[in-house]
């Protein structure tokens, strides 16, 4: 036999045992079969589960596991590191019937999978004050001046109070408390050895969303007050780089500040 | 960088593997421990704590790298990519072992984060010697192969196990990574006798030991099929089997392997400080192991 059909037989349990297996006194070598079918299947939901913590006490461990099981017949890992695995999990919830009850759900599991990424992103010192100040006083176009995001950085718009909800799961305010239906932006960030969540004020997040995409001081402020009359630059700038979510500032054409 | 055929070896003691929640408990107790070992797959990531903590501990302790991805045993080739990542981590921590199984975990591109059991034949010998020259001649130095746990045997094999790894090491010159658990599951779930298994291995290549604990099911007939499963002590019939190996190796790197539920470190130590204590009890010259009788 081949490993492609112990390979098929791993992921499918309705599958035959393969041909050519057995065992010493002649027992059905489907039963054996059956420990690393489970080795498999549960040693991942294991890791997924590792991954969304929240995700499971909002459904429960029966239902998270179960679903689980089904998410990773369908999504095994294409890696050897397992770091990252799951990033299909929330297009997978938002497709999974029998958890429509829970609309935020999939947007929890957003913000959980960017929290690992975060945690293993690279590492980057943060850009200060003085970094800033002599990137402004340089006499170029501020407008033109760039900053650089954390490489683990990253932003979640949700229709949903997805930072609320995801605090209050760790012992940060009264879930009962939280409307899931008011919509919050979130940053996830590790400036540090701490993955933060932190919910951003309006046009925040588009700003940072066009920074990452290399747009300028000028017109990342334009795209963010186009979406919010109230945006707040200097104030986004300051929440920013208190928490590290900066680490560079630049004119297009030179390597750093 | 060393090229390191030449290399010391992990400390003849007790090590631990290192978890995520003992990082900081490591670093404030420092802990009086031979050595630890990690899984490389769960270091491939950029950056982060992980990084961040097992640097600050590799600068206290030895270390050993253990891998659980490679899929030595595959029918295709090995990822390069996957030794690139590897060779990455030996020159940033320059560990004193490197180690993998006896054991496939890929397949196409999916990866089932499980060791899976290979035939023992010829065709199955020449691959996995293949490939196991190959790590040896990117990563330039030797690994240890691990003996691995298996609950299947296949028709097409046409030796046994001991003397597939045996064949497997003469051949590459590679190291044994001798898991006495596996040991113990093995020779169980196939009704064959440990010592004998034990005897018929080249001990003398042994660089490292492993020690952990196993859940116990049936098979079809009903016959004991023993799961290693990472989740308990050191069941009382491995720790005689591992004085019977020490008695014929002598003082050995041993490590106490724990990846589910895993307990505190202080309980974690105490059960390498068994081990410990069987390694000077049976170092003492009249004091050896039973299995084999003092000569």
């Amino acid at each position: 036999m081949t490993q492609a059909a112990f390979a098929a037989a791993l992921l499918t349990p309705d599958l035959p045992c393969p041909a050519g297996l057995q065992a010493w006194n002649g027992s059905d070598p489907t039963a054996r079969l059956a420990v690393y079918r489970n080795n498999v299947v549960s040693s991942l939901i294991d890791a997924v589960a590792d991954t969304f913590p929240v995700t499971q006490e909002l459904v429960g461990e029966e239902f998270f596991r179960a679903m689980a099981a089904v998410f990773v017949r369908q999504h095994p890992p294409r890696s050897r590191v397992l770091a990252h695995y799951g990033r299909e999990f929330a297009d997978f919830v938002d497709g999974f019937e029998p958890a429509r009850a829970v609309p935020y759900l999939a947007d929890v599991v957003r913000l959980e999978h960017a929290r690992v990424l975060a945690y293993h992103a690279a590492d980057a010192d943060p850009l200060t004050a003085e970094m800033l100040d002599a990137a402004m006083s340089s006499g170029e176009d501020l407008g033109a001046l760039q900053l650089v995001c954390h490489p683990s950085a990253s932003v979640l718009v949700s229709a949903y109070a997805i930072v609320s909800l995801w605090a209050a799961h760790q012992g940060d305010g009264d879930l009962s408390a939280v409307d899931p239906a008011l919509p919050e932006s979130a940053l996830v960030v590790r400036p540090g050895l701490d993955v933060l969540v932190l919910r951003l004020p309006p046009g925040a997040a588009r700003f940072v969303i066009a920074l990452q995409a290399g747009a300028g001081l000028a017109d990342a402020s334009a795209l963010a007050a186009g979406e919010a009359a109230d945006f707040d630059l200097p104030k986004v700038l300051a929440l920013l780089m208190g928490h590290g979510a900066l680490i560079t500032a630049q004119f297009p054409g030179s390597l750093s500040q | 960088m060393p090229k390191a055929r030449t290399d010391a070896g992990l400390p003849a003691k007790a090590g631990v593997g290192l978890k995520p929640q003992h990082f900081r408990d490591v670093l404030e107790t420092r802990p009086d421990i031979g050595f630890f070992e990690v899984h490389a797959e769960n270091y491939m990531v950029d950056g982060g704590p992980f990084h961040h903590f097992l640097g600050r501990i590799r600068d206290l302790y030895p270390l050993s790298l253990h891998g659980v991805g490679l899929s030595i045993g595959a029918e295709g080739s090995l990822d390069e990519a996957h030794l690139d990542r590897l060779d990455a981590l030996i020159k940033r921590y320059q560990p004193a072992s490197l180690s993998e199984h006896l054991a496939w975990s890929s397949h196409g591109e999916v990866f089932f984060n499980d060791l899976l059991p290979v035939p023992y034949d010829r065709a199955t010998l020449d691959c996995v010697c293949d490939h196991v020259d190959r790590v040896q001649e990117r990563l330039q130095r030797q690994m240890l192969l691990e003996n691995p746990s298996t609950y299947l045997e296949f028709e097409a094999s046409t030796m046994d196990e001991a003397a597939f790894l045996s064949e497997v090491i003469r051949r590459t010159g590679c190291g044994l990574l001798l898991d006495v658990n596996n040991v113990h599951v093995s020779c169980t779930n196939h009704s064959r006798d440990s010592l004998d298994y034990i005897s018929s291995l080249p001990l003398e290549t042994v660089g490292e030991i492993h020690l952990a604990g196993f859940a116990t099911d049936r098979d079809a007939a009903g016959a004991p099929l023993l799961i290693d499963s990472h989740g308990s002590p050191v069941d009382e019939a491995v720790w005689s089997l591992y004085a019977a190996v020490l008695a014929r190796t002598g003082p050995m790197p041993t490590l106490l392997e724990r990846d589910n539920h895993v307990p505190s470190l202080a309980t974690l130590l105490n059960e390498a400080q068994r081990a410990e204590d069987l390694m000077l009890v049976l170092a003492e010259p009249k004091r050896c192991g039973d299995y084999w009788g003092c000569s």
